[in-house]
């Protein structure tokens, strides 16, 4: 973290292979958005891209990684937190983060969620939450809501759906926190605070599908969506936008909902306890 | 019966929907998911009686359609590449439990690196695993396979599960006319699942897939899997018979185009086989007496047909749209096991391997291939195994390896590769 570093302003261009250009995502998604707050929060911790390394799942999150210019890996379906692991255990000098989806960290990936929040192992996790499989085209995922229609849930879905915050706070995640994708620069500030934080941090973006699960719900334009998930997650600073499709049924907080600054981080206390045992010998 | 244009992952479901699969456990997975989700649209308009849950990943997935299997239950469940990888330790473990059900599997290229384009890599890593597999190349093929496989599966004397293979975008998303047969017709060629002894019945319970400890029962059950896979060929034989003559439309555990008088013959598996018909086809028009040969069943493998239908023949060249790192094309390894001994074996047996990750095999690969394979034929040796790859590929590669920055060796080293290369390459 260098002063220098802090006063050059943000251009997100730096921060992107635009070989890569044009994305593959659709108009109107929230990742794009979110991937910004990241590199923003990159920035303003002044990590070097050198000692940055991304790594991502598959789906719509996953295929984000790749456009970041640092180190990047893309993993297979739900493992980047397992690959995560192994890199910052072997490489503790790293900036470890995560981008990864509902899908992929939640459902075939959710055994490594709740195991990385256990350990509290220095990754940051970042879920893009858009309530679907969005890359294969719109299917069921442990997030979707209650009644909403998705190509595998013609008649509605009548699953029950994770909260990923209870869930990784439950765990044992150590940082945790929740920001929609309208609120950038606040959505910046909890990445940056999940970032510098010594443990496992596990940051929520609720971020929009526009083009297929919002087609299929009628949830309006993404500038609808993303304002209705605003107003979903905090009512009282909307009272007078008219926003008649409310994205959830059910509010849900934001901002950072667990800190807790005094369980050792993972790899620190394993580094410790070998150096413990080296010494007594 | 109707005549529609579908896809092959539409024929995949017709298959689950006309063979009255009670029960799909489902994961997405690229080329796959429509196969899912055109079972779900008709779950919803009421045309299908089936009951469909989206589980959490392909290893919950086989592992639930292999317990509902076991109890007597007919299932469906689809598939693909990664999917399939991860699913691998039930599949071993589900056709252990000897559980019969029908897996449609739309064959993608594995990571890494990623691709979403088809060869048989995934597929041929369940090749041990005691499920049975029968490869497709058209859309015509899904269907019928589907159907036929419930009657393989179910047979008491198998009692195992089948993959229907279907090339990812060649076949999965390609439309093709496809007969679909009268429910009636169906029903009669495929009769309600009579799952014996292995169903749940509280008033006499029984115990499954128990524990084996020690070498000898394990060895046992083992090799009893082995022999039901075994009796799958004249089980097949059977079901294909009496599907000719339900339908009308006659499959082999093989597929012999134009071998009878051919004195060259192309071994290859899947859609990209229909590029090599079309090379027969050409080929036969400037004098070269070629045939194809294309194995529809690989477990069981068909060896004595395969034996007897090569024999006497000058030369073969296998085309394998897969790679077994540090051997080779596995198919060529399979057809190399079934002519070891016999007496009229071909002199030369040729390897290529090509159209990994959906590269194409263009017209003029399959008159090179042809070449070789004379050429080869008439001093009678067997050339060294050639990855089809031009000239103007590796360019392609070196260019996005320079954009790339990609750090070679020294100058010498290589200068070697190239070298190397040039000579390797088509």
């Amino acid at each position: 973290m260098t002063d220098a570093k802090q006063q050059t302003p943000f251009d997100v261009l730096q921060y992107l292979r635009q070989e890569l250009m044009p994305h593959f995502l659709c108009p109107g998604c929230g990742h794009g958005i979110a991937l910004r707050a990241l590199l923003w929060a990159v920035h303003e911790l002044g990590i070097e891209k050198d000692n940055l390394a991304i790594v991502s799942g598959i789906g719509c999150a996953g295929r984000t990684g790749a456009y970041i210019d640092a180190n990047t890996f893309h993993t297979t379906h739900g493992r980047p937190l397992a690959f995560a692991t192994g890199l910052k255990l072997a490489r503790p000098d790293l900036e470890v983060i995560v981008i990864t989806g509902d899908g992929d960290c939640l459902a075939i990936g959710g055994n490594h969620l709740i195991h990385a929040a256990r350990r509290n192992l220095d990754i940051t996790c970042l879920m893009l939450n858009n309530e679907v499989y969005g890359m294969t085209g719109g299917q069921v995922s442990p997030t979707t809501s209650e009644d909403r229609y998705t190509t595998t849930t013609p008649l509605g879905n009548t699953e029950a759906v994770f909260d990923a915050c209870k869930l990784a706070e439950g765990a044992g995640a150590t940082f945790v926190g929740r920001e929609v994708t309208v609120q950038t620069p606040t959505l910046k500030n909890l990445i940056l605070g999940g970032i510098a934080h010594d443990g496992f941090a596990f940051i929520e973006v609720i971020s929009d599908c526009t083009e297929i699960y919002g087609r299929k719900n009628d949830l309006g334009s993404s500038a609808e969506m993303i304002l209705s998930q605003k107003s979903a997650m905090r009512p009282e600073t909307f009272e007078n936008n008219i926003i008649d499709r409310p994205f959830r049924p059910n509010a849900l907080p934001t901002g950072v909902l667990a800190h807790d600054k005094t369980r050792p981080e993972y790899g620190a206390a394993y580094r410790a306890s070998i150096k413990a045992q080296q010494t007594k010998k | 019966m109707r005549r529609e244009l579908m896809t092959g992952n539409a024929a995949a479901a017709w298959g689950a929907r006309l063979a009255r699969a009670d029960y799909l456990p489902a994961f997405p997975i690229t080329p796959q998911t429509e196969i899912i989700e055109t079972v779900a649209q008709w779950i919803d308009a009421g045309e299908m009686n089936c009951r469909m849950v989206m589980m959490e990943s392909e290893h919950s997935m086989i592992t639930a359609a292999g317990a509902a299997a076991a109890t007597g239950v007919r299932v469906f469940t689809a598939t693909s590449s990664q999917g399939l990888l991860y699913g691998m330790e039930m599949l071993y473990t589900v056709a252990g439990w000897r559980a019969p059900f029908v897996m449609a599997n739309v064959s993608r290229g594995l990571a890494a690196p990623i691709t979403l384009e088809p060869d048989h890599n995934d597929i041929l890593a369940a090749r041990d695993s005691g499920f049975l597999q029968i490869h497709c190349a058209t859309c015509q093929e899904v269907l019928d396979a589907s159907l036929i496989a419930y009657r393989v599966a179910e047979d008491a004397r198998v009692r195992l599960p089948v993959i229907v293979n279907l090339d990812g975008f060649y076949l999965s998303f390609t439309r093709e006319p496809v007969d679909i047969p009268s429910q009636d017709e169906v029903d009669a060629f495929v009769p309600p699942f009579d799952a014996g002894p292995t169903r749940f019945r509280a008033g006499k319970p029984m115990s499954q897939a128990v524990a084996v400890l020690g070498g000898t029962p394990y060895s046992y059950f083992r090799y009893e899997t082995h022999l039901a896979a075994r009796a799958a060929l004249e089980v097949y034989a059977e079901a294909t018979d009496a599907f000719e003559r339900q339908f009308g439309r006659r499959y082999g555990a093989l597929d012999a185009y134009r071998c009878d008088d051919a004195d060259i013959i192309f071994v290859m598996m899947g859609s990209f086989a229909t590029k090599a018909k079309d090379a027969v086809n050409k080929l036969r028009a400037i004098g070269e007496r070629v045939g194809l040969l294309r194995p529809i069943l690989l477990r069981p493998f068909p060896d004595t047909a395969i034996r007897q239908l090569l024999a006497g023949k000058k030369a073969v060249a296998v085309i394998d749209q897969n790679i077994s790192m540090g051997m080779g094309g596995v198919l060529h390894g399979e057809v190399s096991a079934a002519l070891n001994g016999s007496k009229d074996a071909p002199p030369v047996l040729a390897s290529f391997v090509g159209g990994l990750g959906g590269r194409d095999i263009s017209a003029e690969e399959f008159f090179e291939i042809a070449a070789e394979t004379r050429r080869a034929a008439e001093n009678g040796e067997t050339p060294p195994p050639r990855l089809l790859f031009t000239e103007s590929e590796l360019r392609e590669i070196r260019k996005l390896q320079a954009i790339a920055h990609v750090e070679h060796g020294s100058d010498e080293a290589e200068g070697n590769r190239n070298g190397e290369g040039e000579e390797r390459h088509a």
